[in-house]
Parts: C-alpha cells; structure tokens; sequence
C-alpha cells in the first residue's frame, strides 16, 4: 500500500516539472520568434503603421489615431470604445486639455 | 501513581444553571490497578474520567501524576503528557468513518512524528493481537461491534499509555463481547497497565480482574469504598 | 527535524485520507476550482502576451501623427502643413501618409488601403495581407477589383502576399502606389490622410505636440503613447469584461468552497472532536487544514495553469480569442508569442492558491478550540 502523500508528492513532482518546461517553451519560443518580432517592427517602420490588425470592422480600434473628435461613442481618440464605458471613464487628462496655449 | 486532592468540576459557574459534576474528590489510585467507577447517571463519572485524563481542568483542587501537579501545567505540556501518558476508549468507540482501520489505530501517533514504518508496524502488531489482522486495510464501517472496538482498543494503546481509561466500554456489547473485553483488560493489567472504567455494567463490576469498586454519586465519593482487594 | 518532517506528512497523509473520504464533492470542488484558475489563467496570458507585443512592435511606430480637423472632424490634410511642421525645431522628418479604408461587400470586410512610402508598388498592381488573400482566395497573380469612388470598378494585379509573419499587424492590408489612392478614392493632389512626425528627442514630443498645436489650431496631434495607451486600456478593459462575465461563476464558487471549508459540517466537527480527544492539538487540527486546503488548491492552481498554457499558447486560445481580440471579419491569424514568466504565474498563485488555503482554516479555528472533553459526551 502505497502511502497517499507519497502519490501526491509525486503528482506535485510532476505537474511542477510540466509546468517548469511550459515555463522553459515560453522562454526558447519568445527567443525563436524575435527575428519574426523584428521583421513586425520593420513593417511597422516601413509603412508607418499605428495600429494592430485585431479588429477590422470598428475603425477606431483598428485605427485609434484616425477617430473622428465628435462621432457617436467615440469622443476621443484615446477613449475606450466599448459604449458605456466609453461615456464613464475620461480618456487621459492630457488628452482632453490638448497641447496648445489656448487649451483651458 | 495518580492522587486527587480535593477536585471540583462546575459547569456554568455563577450563572443560573451553575452545576457542581464533582465536588470535591479525594482519591489515590496505584498504578497497575483496575478500578471501576460506578454510579448512577449524572454522578458524574465521564467528567470525573476526563479531569483525571487531562481533557480538562478542575475548577479547583489539585491532580497530581507520578507526584507531579498536573493541574497548574501550561496547555501544550498538558497536551504532551496526555498523549504520552492515557490511551482512551470511549463509549460510541469514536472511529472516524471511511477511513481504514489502520489509518485509524495510528491516528493518535500522528502528532508525535515518528517513523511510519515503526508505526505502523506497531499498529499491525496490535491488531494482529487483537485479532483484526485481516481487517487493516478495511473500512471501519464494515466492522461489527467487537471488531469496532478492538479497534478502539488498539488506538488507545498504540501510543504505549500507562493508563487506560475507559468510559462505559461495554454499553454496545452483548454479555459474552463485555467478558471478552474485560478479560483483555485483565491482560493489560497483567502487563502492568493501568486501568480505569467509569461503568453502570454489573459484568464489570463482578469481573475477577476488578481490584477496586469507587462509587460516585452526585459528584461525590460514598464511602465507605465497597470493595478492595 | 526528522520528527517535524514526519508528522507534516502524516498530517498530509490524513488531510488527503479526508478529501478522499468525501471524493464527490470534492472532486465537483477541484472541477470548478480547476475551472476558475483556467480562465482566470487564460484571460491573464493572453491580455499579457498581446499587451507586449503590442507594446514591443508599436514602439517603433511613429512619434507623432498630425490630424487635421474640419469642424470638429477629422479631415484631409493639406501638403503645404508638412512645409510648417518641419520648421518646428525639434522635428527630424514630416511625411504624409495616404491611406483610407475600402469596404469589401463580397466578404463584408472592411481593408485598409494605403500607399506606402517606402515599398514602390507599380500602378495598377496590389500587394495584399494574409487575411484578405484568405478571404478572397487570392494569391500571386490573381486580379482584385475594387469599386472607384465614382463607381467605375478598377482592376489591380496581385504581386504578392504580405509575409504572414507579421499578420497581426498586415492582414487587413492592401498597398497601392499613391497615385492609385488618390484615383480610387477621388482625392486630389496634395492632401493627405495625415502626417507623421518623427522627433529627434523623445522627451521633446510633448512640446513639439505644442508647437505644432499653437502654428496649425486646426490639426490634432496624436502622441504614440497614447496609442498605446489605448491598447493596453482596451485589452485590460476586456479582459475586465470577460472576468466580470465570468464573476458569477467565481460567485458560485466561491460560496461553493465557502460552504465547503467555512460550513463544518457536523461530521467534520465531530471528527475535530475525535482528533482533539485523540491528543491532538488545537494547531495540529489546523494544520490538517491547512494541508487539505493546500492539497485542493495546488492541484488546481498547476491544472488550471498548465491547461491554460496549452490552451492560449499551443492551441491558440480558441475559447478567448473572439472575445479578447474583439469582434472581426477578417480574423488575423497569428501565434501569440508567449511572453510569460515566473512573475504572471507567481501573481496567479497568490491570487487562487492563498486565499482558498486562508478560507479553509480561518473556520476551522473555532471548531479546532474545541474542548476535548466534548467528545465523550456524544
Ligand atoms: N459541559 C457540560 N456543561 C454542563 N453540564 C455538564 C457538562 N458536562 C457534564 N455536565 C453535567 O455534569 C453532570 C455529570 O455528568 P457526567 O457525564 O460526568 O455523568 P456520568 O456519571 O458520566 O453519567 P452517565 O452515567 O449518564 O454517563 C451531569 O449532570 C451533566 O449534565
Ligand atoms: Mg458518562
């Protein structure tokens, strides 16, 4: 009969070890796709690109930088663009008072 | 080897349903002995059991073990000395359900760290004794009565006690499982063993092994003692 | 040493002999535990994992971009700004970026067109995303033909596939020569869609973000850290939206466990009873606890945990993904570089692990007080 904390121990063992190589993948992974992270980068640089491509259909989620000042749900160009949060939380003081004298 | 000095138990003290248990017990017991404690219901016998087996304290009065005051020791020491010193059976028998019997008889020895494969072959060697050896490995719902408590038994004494207390052992057994019982505490005796059973049983009373009869009633002892031998 | 050793593990010997006792509900227990960790897990490296390399690839985006506004909305901007803008000191190079978005019907999927400045694509030729030569069956060759702004259909010619390395940021992508942009889109010479600035000192772009303000009042400049800005904000916010959906069900969890660890049941309390009138001690009940606390909540934080890695980065978390990337038509694929580490785990584990063990034993105290001369008198 095998004691039970000895089985246990043993699971533990193994599921921190799996962990551990899950921990190890990451690590090589990240390294072996660095050159595929810098050709991003390079893409980034030659077309002057803002935005990531995750959503294509709400512009300004696609393209943030491109948001109109004043279209429905969409106040400002670093707010969040889910509706009511939107509406809730400000986007970033600096932002609202903009960069010129004239701003309050 | 145990010397009551004048111990009292109250529950509730200086409330409305304040109630004397023991007042004022005054009792040597010699070590190797089997005494019985025999009472009507409510004399107080279980509490009387406990205050001598450190699962609590008198409020007021001294217990002195092997000349030691005990009744004035720090919590954890009192622990220690407990575990060390009394193995106790109790009435339901108290086994923990669906554990195995084995697990079960070494249960007290747990705290005391030692090596499992001591342990537990201490634990084997009692339940070979007492003959529960096939049934290690069982669950303790699957017992009978008896083997229940024998099971008991072994529990009580895998922590080699000195004394053994137990709180009416026979109320679950027929007439021939209480002969039985007794004539193990007659071996246990024999081996050096204190006893001690708190007990209404007539068949406890009248066993051969009994070498002292303390009879309880409202928390007191009535004297004179019925029996010594 | 050796003693301490030992009766840790004979505690955890019972505390496991007493989870297995009541195998069903602690098994529902460990499911749903095991269950919660896994979400909470997958949401946490995903969000993380697209964070930085959102952070990583933008970085190299540019500093400024300069929008101008007609009335309030966004406009296109005239070439001769550029001319204005590089007299800022301060300002290394001003381009202007010419670009827009083209609704496809076919697929229902919006593309952004854009002429780039430094790839010469020929006339009447495309270079196309990954995504839309999905969607559209498109490779090396085949013709594309877009609607002009005036209706007349014009056809271009596939010269090639952008890499589908860098889907993530090209997918939606269709690169034409400049003066295709402006045919398609009827926009006349010299405007622009906006402008980039770089800036020779990064610590300068706020004040160049000023200037530029005060000598064009009607432009609007964008800072890059406020880009990103947004995307952290936006995958934090669904990462906030998915958890909170999830929030019933680490409700009922957590009354689960609560009823579980904090509800003694009679049975648990009369066996802190045996244990007690056994010789054992008020911290050595706890202990027990403790261990059948700690037995149930590693086994489902290292569950949980390592189902989620397989989930996010192996099988490239199917179950997430719509929800955390957001609603799309033209689904980039990409492979999520795992940037995961110690630090992401060791914040999981504080936040499953510790509190679950904590709830286990916080109730237990009362019971394991218990006289232990209680248990004779049942
Ligand atoms: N925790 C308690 N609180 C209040 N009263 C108590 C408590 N424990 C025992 N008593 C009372 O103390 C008295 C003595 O109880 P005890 O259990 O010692 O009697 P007993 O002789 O063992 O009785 P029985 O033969 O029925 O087992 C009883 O009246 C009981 O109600
Ligand atoms: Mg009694």
């Amino acid at each position: 009969m095998v004691r039970k904390s000895t089985l246990f121990f043993a699971f533990l063992t193994t599921v921190v070890l799996a962990l551990g190589l899950a921990l190890g993948e990451a690590r090589l992974r990240v390294r072996g796709e660095l050159p595929y992270l810098r050709q991003e980068v390079m893409v980034v640089k030659t077309l002057q690109l803002t935005d990531l491509c995750l959503a294509t259909e709400a512009r300004h989620t696609r393209h943030p930088s491109q948001a109109d000042w004043h279209s429905a749900f969409q106040s400002h160009p670093a707010a969040l663009d889910h509706f009511p949060s939107g509406s809730i939380i400000p986007p970033p003081e600096n932002v609202r008072r903009g960069y010129g004298p004239q701003a309050p | 080897m145990i010397e009551l000095s004048q111990v009292r138990k109250v529950f509730h003290a200086g409330r409305p349903n304040e109630h004397v248990a023991v007042a004022g017990v005054s009792l040597t017991l010699e070590a190797g002995r089997l005494t019985v404690f025999r009472g009507p219901s409510g004399s107080g016998k279980t509490t009387l059991l406990s205050l001598i087996g450190c699962m609590t304290r008198p409020t007021s009065g001294r217990i002195f073990l092997q000349g030691r005051e005990i009744t004035s020791l720090p919590l954890p020491f009192l622990t220690d000395l407990r575990r060390r010193t009394f193995g106790f059976i109790f009435q339901q028998f108290h086994l923990l359900a669906k554990v195995s019997v084995l697990e079960n008889v070494m249960l007290p020895a747990y705290p005391l760290g030692e090596s499992y494969s001591a342990l537990k072959s201490r634990a084997l060697s009692w339940l070979e004794r007492l003959g529960l050896a096939a049934k290690a490995a069982a669950k303790v719902e699957w017992l009978s009565g008896g083997e229940a408590q024998r099971v008991a038994i072994a529990r009580a004494l895998i922590n080699g006690p000195q004394v053994l207390i137990a709180d009416e052992p026979t109320a679950h057994l027929d007439s021939h499982l209480s002969q039985e019982f007794m004539a193990l505490m007659a071996d246990f005796k024999t081996a050096g063993t204190t006893i001690l059973i708190a007990s209404h049983d007539p068949l406890v009373h009248e066993a051969v092994a009994v070498d002292r009869v303390v009879d309880l009633r409202d928390g007191r002892l009535v004297s004179p003692e019925s029996r010594i031998c | 040493m050796a003693r301490r050793l030992h009766k840790q593990r004979y505690l955890l010997d019972f505390a496991l002999s007493s989870l297995w006792r009541r195998k069903g509900k602690n098994l529902a227990l460990l499911g749903v535990y095991s269950l919660l960790v896994f979400v909470l897990a997958s949401v946490l490296f995903f969000t993380q994992a697209l964070k930085r390399e959102a952070a990583l690839v933008l970085a190299a985006s540019p500093e400024l971009i300069v929008q101008k506004l007609a009335a309030g909305r966004h406009d296109l901007i005239p070439a001769a700004y550029a001319e204005r803008l590089r007299e800022i000191r301060g300002v290394s190079r001003v381009s202007g970026r010419l670009w827009g978005y083209y609704y496809d019907a076919r697929v229902r999927a919006n593309y952004t067109v854009m002429a780039p400045e430094e790839v010469a694509v020929p006339e009447q030729a495309v270079l196309v995303g990954a995504g839309i030569a999905r969607g559209r069956h498109l490779s090396r060759g085949s013709t594309l033909t877009f609607q002009g702004y005036d209706g007349t259909p014009r056809a271009f010619q596939v010269r090639g596939v952008l890499s589908p390395e860098s889907e993530l940021l090209t997918a939606d992508l269709v690169l034409m020569a400049a003066a295709d942009v402006r045919r398609l889109f009827g926009l006349a010479e010299g405007l622009y869609t906006d402008l980039t600035v770089a800036v020779n000192n990064p610590r300068e772009v706020a004040t160049v973000a000023a200037k530029i303000q005060e000598l064009l009042p009607d432009t609007r400049p964008i800072l890059r850290d406020e880009i990103r800005r947004t995307y952290e904000a936006a995958f934090d916010w669904r990462a906030g939206i998915l958890l909170s959906v999830f929030s019933g069900a680490l409700l009922a969890f957590l009354i689960f466990a609560w009823d579980k660890a904090a509800g003694l049941s009679a049975e648990e309390r009369r066996e802190i009873g045996i244990l007690k009138a056994m010789g054992w001690e008020t911290g050595e009940v706890l202990q027990l606890k403790f261990w059948e606390g700690a037995v149930v909540s590693l086994t489902a934080f290292f569950m949980g945990t390592l189902a989620a890695y397989l989930h996010v980065f192996v099988a490239a978390a199917p179950l997430l993904a719509p929800v955390l990337q957001g609603w799309s038509v033209l689904y980039p694929r990409f492979r999520l570089t795992p940037f995961i580490g110690l630090f992401e785990v060791a914040i999981l584990f504080f936040f499953t692990v510790v509190p679950y063990t904590a709830a286990t034993i916080v109730p237990t105290w009362r019971a394991a007080g218990l006289e232990p001369d209680q248990v004779m008198r049942s």
